[in-house]
């Protein structure tokens, strides 16, 4: 059933301070509002419990893709679209890119929002899986200042994440990734536009001489929250890549993953899909002399 | 500001027109074109951001419009189905959409039309990738979706 909009608020700021405000006079009483991709949707299935919204698609500060110190910052409002056209993320970053380009339809990627993407804490989500294998920092701010939070450690369960009441994304950052570092990404999903995914996979790897340096690998719709998997990421490192290889790095992936049944797929589609995907990151390594 | 509790005033352009109307503000712009200001030509299909019946121009950029809510329309540019012809001249969609029969039903079109304008817009000579892209966030139940692409084809020759 349709929400009953006179129940529902949505108030604009006029300032970020004016909205860091709003959320320290009344902790979790206010709740951001972006692109609206995500509670729009909601609030039209009479799904949207929280009431009182503030806009902040308008604020200049949470806008923008930069670089300082080696460091590239994307403002939380960045829009899927907005990093696609970014050359400085298609340089370094590729994945966000491909990530993007893979979320919903064009509509959807000119208002759905890095940091939205985060916020609402989908482990199903297209772009974390790419922040986690590049080693993202979430910028946090309220009005009593800022902090960073590794990315890693972001998400503390379903749909829970670290992030206190008072508290709004401003930002990510990421260090840049290693010159001739091997990018990898791919989500399943029963279409290429506009489905969530059934899997989705994230690598990166570095080769030292003729064996892997670091490797990192990320997956969403897995498992609660979207997953750095560092224990198939130690079974590949500093490891010449063939078959035995391979096959031992495919079973740690199975244990480290806790896929489940639900609507989109099963449990153990969703191990062999992981599993097919590490296959075909790792062979397009060995492929090119790592 | 308008009287009523709730609601409040959005002063926005429309199809080139600026305009004021009252609206909560969490009012999807969808109904906001429809039911205040008649303009029916933008369609409801899923209201969930699925299917692009509902697609518009604001600020030259395709949106859902049942994804918007008012309050973010304050200043906006919107170009709805309406406003994609010249006056009495089609558009070279609309055109080609007609002249290749990519209209069945109706009910996905406009949102086609302002998908087609839109890419054409950015990508003025699109690849065959270029067109299905940015054709994909739009459901049709009908044509089978070839002689849409074909007059998005058809319409760049022109």
């Amino acid at each position: 059933m349709r929400a009953y909009l006179p129940s529902y608020e949505l108030v604009v700021p006029r300032t970020l301070d004016e909205a860091l405000a709003l959320l320290r006079d009344g902790p979790g009483v206010w709740r951001p509002f972006a692109g609206g991709t995500d509670l729009m949707v909601l609030l039209e299935a009479g799904k949207l419990e929280h009431r009182k919204f503030f806009s902040i698609r308008h604020l200049s500060e949470l806008r923008g893709v930069g670089e300082s110190d080696g460091r590239v910052r994307i403002g939380a409002l960045t829009t899927y679209t907005g990093v696609r056209r970014s050359d400085l993320l298609a340089r370094h970053f590729p994945l966000l890119g491909l990530a993007a380009r893979e979320t919903g339809g064009i509509a959807i990627q000119n208002r759905g929002t890095v940091g939205g993407n985060i916020a609402n804490a989908s482990p199903a989500a297209d772009t974390p899986p790419a922040l986690l294998v590049y080693g993202a920092e979430v910028e946090l701010v309220s009005a009593s200042g800022a902090r960073r939070v590794p990315y890693s450690e972001f998400h503390t369960g379903y749909k829970r994440t670290v992030m206190r009441a008072d508290e709004l994304i401003a930002a990510v950052h990421l260090p840049r990734p290693g010159e001739g570092a091997r990018h990898y990404y791919r989500k399943v999903g029963t279409r290429r536009a506009q489905a969530i995914s059934k899997v989705c996979f994230a690598a990166l790897a570095e080769a030292v001489g003729d064996a892997l340096g670091e490797v990192r690998i990320a997956l969403g719709s897995v498992a609660p929250v979207v997953l750095r998997c560092p224990r198939t990421e130690a079974v590949l490192k500093g490891r010449r890549v063939d078959g035995e290889l391979l096959r031992a790095a495919s079973e740690e992936l199975a244990r480290e993953i806790t896929p489940i049944d639900d609507l989109r797929s099963t449990a153990r589609y969703r191990t062999r899909v992981a599993r097919n995907l590490l296959g075909e990151f790792l062979s397009g390594l060995s492929g090119r002399g790592v | 500001m308008t009287d009523a509790p709730g609601r409040i005033s959005v002063s926005c352009t429309v199809n080139g027109e600026a305009l004021t109307f009252d609206a909560h503000p969490f009012a999807r712009m969808l109904d906001v074109l429809r039911e205040s200001l008649r303009l029916t030509g933008t369609k409801e299909g899923c209201g969930e951001g699925e299917c692009g019946a509902c697609s518009v121009l604001i600020d030259g950029e395709l949106v859902n419009s049942c994804l918007v809510p008012a309050a973010q329309a304050e200043g906006a540019r919107i170009l709805t189905v309406e406003g994609v012809a010249d006056d009495e001249r089609l558009h070279a969609v609309q055109q080609a959409m007609i002249d290749c029969g990519g209209a069945q039903c109706g009910i996905c079109t406009p949102g086609m039309v302002l998908a087609a304008v839109s890419l054409l817009e950015r990508t003025p000579r699109p690849t065959d990738a270029d067109i299905r892209e940015g054709l994909a966030g739009n459901l049709c139940r009908c044509t089978g979706y070839m002689k849409i692409f074909d007059a998005v084809v058809r319409a760049c020759e022109r």
